[in-house]
């Protein structure tokens, strides 16, 4: 990696990470989107806060009836937590396929929000889930629903002197599951949907269908209306329109949404 | 074939030995150009064109020389270097070879030309310079497409000539045109057979070393041809061969993108001769994918003329290729080889051949493994699969009836070539019967209850190997011979140094070579060093491609072997004091036939040559042997690969479910070392079958530039594989040898393809195209059930 110069700090207390990002830092979680944006040039900050020094950015405990989720808990964390498996499933499965182990063990939930990927699946995981963010900055804290934390491609409502401290994940998501799909074994997911059935009914959301994460509010609609699946999955991509590129045509893309979220359905009724 | 993976550390010739020299690598030992530090080194990064094709109007420096770190920015005015990259590759004579300059000089072509240098104290400065280097830029129309490149009024990527047309390749037989016309049925097809690109592990980099004092000049660089760089620098850079030393030190694989000389090598040189001090780059892995050649590009269209048997009577091949913005080293040969492979190993004696090279604005295509034989396989074998769906004849069984024959060798082909020896039949037999062939109606059966679509295919082929006999060479307008040489010295306690001008970039030739002169000279295996790619230390050398180091590299060694061997028989005659037709060699010594206690090791004459205490009459001190090894013939492996796959009828994905390779390289020195270059052929077949194509848009910018949207296969990715072998040993060369480099890769693809379109052949497809994306697949699964 040829980076332009920079300046590197790490944080040790979440104080001092806001600080930093109060000063112009940009916050580096565990570096797996933003070190190859930088490693391109894409991204050139002219300085960097290491959140990894933050021991209160990390772990996972019950909080009433949500659990609360440390923003510097790795993929591999989650994915391996009793808690999440119990109580989130959508949430461990979709943190279980993220990239390669090497990743998973670096890559971060609150650095996945945060950064806002169009083709990543925590933030579709975590919409379906209904969960929601903990957002620190000078005037304290915040909470945003998921729904409305990202705005477009990169891009979020967090603030340059923000941010992501802890995601906040319901405890009533237990019957959910996350399907994706991708080329190879180990691969960014092409379109990946998540399923959670509650009491307040199904909720489903997809990555890779646009510039943000997408709730599938057609398919969840017939299904809390009592249609049927097959009617369901017609209307799955209702309202999407995913870019062609060189992994399929907008058709092929709106038909896998379809697919993907009959499968998680299927998967999460079982649960 | 099934390798029994102990832990043997030391053997002979046939033996499964680990390799000796992974000990370094797999502890990270291993010492690449990027290890290496040269004192006052200084480190440079390239200003590319980010255009497909412009018109360089000015190049403004300044801010870039401002920079602090940074001591010169070079361009084609500044840079001392004679002339522009050069190629070996002339073939009728007629080629057009377009100036490569160094640096861009007035235009550049493809988006990644190179147009300036920046030379700072790090490369991260090196890097920021790069970026104030202001290039005014006046773009041009572009062309990507190498047909689209062919029509009238297409740009001209060269305005000197008059068309993009860079040769055209014909071979008609004189009866052609009759057997056509009584075929029974002609069969069509097109193949797309896409860009790809290398992807070594580790990319290419090198480092200049020019001194102003003695005038030497050494390249370190991470090369396949380390002695063709040697040369070419020499002329390039206007200084004499015998002062140019060029250092391969561990290379991180090739796959053919090492066998070039590249501008940068040319740079870095030149660059160190302007500024006085060693310059290194390293190239980047979104470099790699713009500067680096890419290989393939071919478009081909079969037309088959069979008779009621399937039976091919008359075969017709027009195709074009892509050979970039420039030709590189080889690149105008790479589809000459394509050329010689058209009838693959089918008894084809009328055939009409066409390939027209073109200019596009693109990189340089050149030699990736398999080099113009893969094109030549994927395409027949598509072919093939196509003529049986048309008459309703099995796969395996139109094969047969097309095959050449065992009796028919060595065989005359309709392209020029004798083919050395093969018992095709036999060993698509073994294929068959280990991938249980009969019962794929019943797998296919219990796949569509579960959903799935289930179909096997066939890959048979025939590839030209041991590049190459010099006189061939010469005659196909290559500007280099195909020879190699070695070395093998014995020192006086009994240890051997061979030297070998090939040049093993993981081919492990270190452990091949310790196990020829083991079983040749009595050496034990650990008692052998392997010493390559230094210029300083060799003869020349011509290097390791187109699974030529055993069957020309290793017959050199063999042959030196067998000189030290002959002489210690006459130093051993005179110490034994007996006539040399007495002795008998025991695989260690030389002994007085059936006299046990009259005998001198190997170790022992080596001493004794070396004292040289007592000589006989006319024998010279040492143990010492060398050979230029020139082969008499190509030679010509084979073998069969069968391949299962499942398709996702919902979502188009492609799973492979098992893979068996039966193939023939002739006698095998180390069934490991053959395993693994199957293993590793076989997944970049499937890398080219099913993720990878180098993709540009019609502005000429490249689509694919990082391995997010480049996709090469990992170990995850790999399916359950068989392999297995038969042996026809080469007549050409006294080891039986053919070579096994490129057999995964020639094989793989067409076994892939065809197993995935037989899946579908229910649906009524006929044909897919690379690389096999689900959306692709889905696609034509939708338009052929609506």
């Amino acid at each position: 990696m040829i980076p332009s110069t920079l300046e590197y700090t790490k944080a040790r207390s979440i104080d001092e990470a806001l600080a930093a990002v109060a000063a112009g830092a940009r916050p580096l979680a565990g570096g797996m989107s933003l070190l190859p944006m930088m490693r391109l040039r894409l991204a050139s900050p002219g300085a960097v806060v290491d959140l990894g020094g933050v021991p209160e950015l990390v772990g996972v405990c019950e909080d009433g009836d949500e659990l609360a989720v440390g923003a510097m808990t790795t993929h591999r964390a989650i994915a391996n937590d009793p808690l999440i498996a119990r109580h989130c499933h959508v949430v461990a499965q979709a943190a279980a396929g993220v990239g390669s182990m090497t990743i998973r063990n670096r890559g971060t939930i609150g650095g996945s929000l945060a950064h806002a990927d169009p083709h990543g699946d925590l933030p579709a995981a975590i919409l379906a889930a209904g969960g929601a963010v903990i957002v620190r900055g000078p005037g304290g804290e915040r909470r945003v629903d998921v729904g409305d934390l990202i705005t477009s491609y990169l891009t979020t409502t967090i603030a340059d002197d923000e941010l992501i401290t802890q995601v906040r994940l319901p405890k009533d998501a237990a019957q959910s599951a996350y399907a994706k799909f991708h080329r190879r074994a180990i691969d960014w997911s092409i379109i990946g949907v998540g399923v959670s059935i509650g009491a307040d009914g199904v909720r489903a959301a997809a990555t890779g269908v646009g510039e943000r994460p997408m709730r599938l509010t057609g398919f969840e609609s017939v299904l809390d209306g009592g249609g049927s699946l097959e009617a369901a999955i017609a209307r799955a991509a209702e309202g999407l329109s995913p870019t062609a590129d060189l992994d399929g045509s907008t058709e092929y893309k709106q038909h896998l949404v379809g697919v993907l979220a009959a499968r998680a359905y299927a998967e999460a009724s079982s649960r | 074939m099934a390798v029994d993976y102990t832990t043997q550390t030391t053997g002979g010739i046939g033996d499964a030995v680990l390799r000796k020299e992974d000990r370094k690598f797999v502890t990270g030992e291993g010492r690449y150009v990027d290890d290496l530090k040269l004192p006052a080194m200084l480190h440079a990064v390239f200003v590319r064109s980010p255009f497909g094709h412009a018109r360089i109007t000015a190049i403004d420096t300044s801010a870039a020389l401002a920079l602090p770190g940074v001591h010169a920015v070079l361009t084609h005015a500044t840079l001392p270097v004679e002339t522009g990259v050069l190629s070996a590759s002339n073939p009728g004579g007629d080629v057009r070879h377009p100036e490569q300059a160094i640096l861009a000089k007035e235009f550049a072509r493809y988006a990644g030309e190179p147009v300036a240098m920046v030379i700072a104290d790090d490369r991260y400065i090196a890097r920021d310079g790069a970026d104030l280097v202001h290039v005014d830029y006046d773009p041009l129309p572009v062309v990507v497409d190498a047909e689209k490149a062919l029509e009238p009024g297409a740009p001209l990527v060269h305005a000197e000539y008059d068309s993009n047309l860079v040769k055209t390749l014909e071979h008609v037989t004189d009866g052609f045109d009759d057997a056509m016309a009584k075929a029974a049925r002609v069969i069509k097809l097109r193949v797309d057979n896409q860009r790809v690109t290398p992807m070594p592990m580790e990319t290419r980099g090198c480092i200049g070393d020019w001194s102003d004092s003695t005038g030497e000049v050494t390249l370190y660089t991470s090369t396949q041809v380390a002695h063709f760089v040697r040369t070419f620098v020499s002329i390039v850079c206007g200084t004499s061969e015998a002062k140019v030393r060029v250092v391969t030190p561990d290379v991180g694989g090739g796959f053919g993108a090492k066998l070039n000389t590249y501008r940068e090598e040319f740079a870095v040189c030149a660059a160190s001769h302007a500024v006085g001090r060693p310059i290194k780059w390293i190239e980047d892995r979104t470099e790699n994918a713009v500067a680096t050649i890419h290989g393939r590009a071919q478009v081909q269209y079969y037309e088959a003329g069979v008779d009621d048997n399937g039976r091919i009577v008359a075969l017709k091949f027009d195709a074009v290729q892509n050979n970039g913005a420039y030709n590189m080293l080889l690149t105008p040969s790479i589809s000459h080889l394509t050329l010689f492979m058209v009838p693959g190993l089918y008894d084809i004696q009328d055939i009409s051949i066409r390939i027209r090279q073109t200019f596009t604005n693109t990189t340089p295509t050149d030699a990736y493994r398999g080099a113009g034989r893969p094109e030549a396989t994927h395409g027949i074998e598509r072919l093939m699969d196509a003529i049986a769906d048309d008459l309703g004849i099995d796969a395996a069984e139109v094969r047969r009836r097309n095959f050449i024959q065992p009796e028919q060798f060595p065989y005359s082909s309709a392209t020029g070539l004798i083919y050395d020896s093969g018992e095709y039949e036999a060993n698509l037999d073994k294929a068959l019967e280990l991938s249980d062939y009969a019962g794929f109606p019943a797998r296919r059966a219990e796949s569509e209850q579960n959903g799935k679509h289930r179909g096997i295919g066939l890959s048979t082929y025939v590839e030209v190997c041991g590049l190459a006999p010099s006189a061939v060479t010469a005659a196909l307008g290559i500007g280099a011979p195909g020879w190699e040489h070695s070395t093998v010295r014995l020192h006086p306690t009994g240890k051997a140094t061979v030297i070998t001008g090939t040049s093993p970039h993981g081919q492990g030739h270190a452990t091949s070579w310790s196990q020829i002169t083991q079983t040749e000279l009595g050496i034990p295996f650990d008692d052998v060093e392997v010493i390559h790619g230094d210029t300083a230390f060799q003869p020349y050398g011509l290097g390791t491609y187109g699974s030529r180091s055993l069957a020309v590299g290793g017959i050199a060694l063999y042959r030196s072997l067998g000189k030290v061997r002959e002489k210690a028989r006459e130093l051993a005659a005179h110490l034994l004091e007996c006539s040399i037709d007495d002795l008998e060699w025991t695989g260690t010594a030389w002994q007085v036939k059936g006299s046990p206690d009259r005998a001198k090791t190997i170790q022992e004459l080596a001493y004794a040559g070396w004292t040289s205490a007592s000589l006989p009459e006319g024998i010279e001190p040492v143990l010492e042997a060398t050979t230029f090894h020139d082969p008499p013939n190509f030679t010509f492996p084979n073998g069969t690969h069968v391949c299962e796959v499942e398709i996702d009828p919902e979502t188009g994905r492609i799973e492979i479910l098992n893979y068996t390779a039966v193939d023939d390289c002739g006698n095998v020195i180390n069934p490991l070392i053959v395993d693994g270059q199957v293993h590793g052929g076989i997944i970049q077949g499937l890398g080219q079958a099913l993720f990878e194509e180098t993709v540009y848009g019609e502005d000429g910018q490249m689509l694919t530039p990082t391995l997010v949207e480049y996709l090469v296969p990992s170990a995850a990715d790999v399916p359950p594989m068989t392999l297995s072998r038969t042996v026809t040993p080469s007549p050409s060369n006294p080891l039986g040898v053919k070579g096994i480099g490129e057999a995964g890769t020639i094989g793989a693809s067409a076994a892939i393809v065809n197993a995935a379109v037989d899946a579908l052949s229910g649906l009524g497809i006929r044909h897919l195209e690379m690389p096999m994306q689900p959306g692709r697949v889905w696609k034509a699964m939708q338009e052929a059930t609506s």
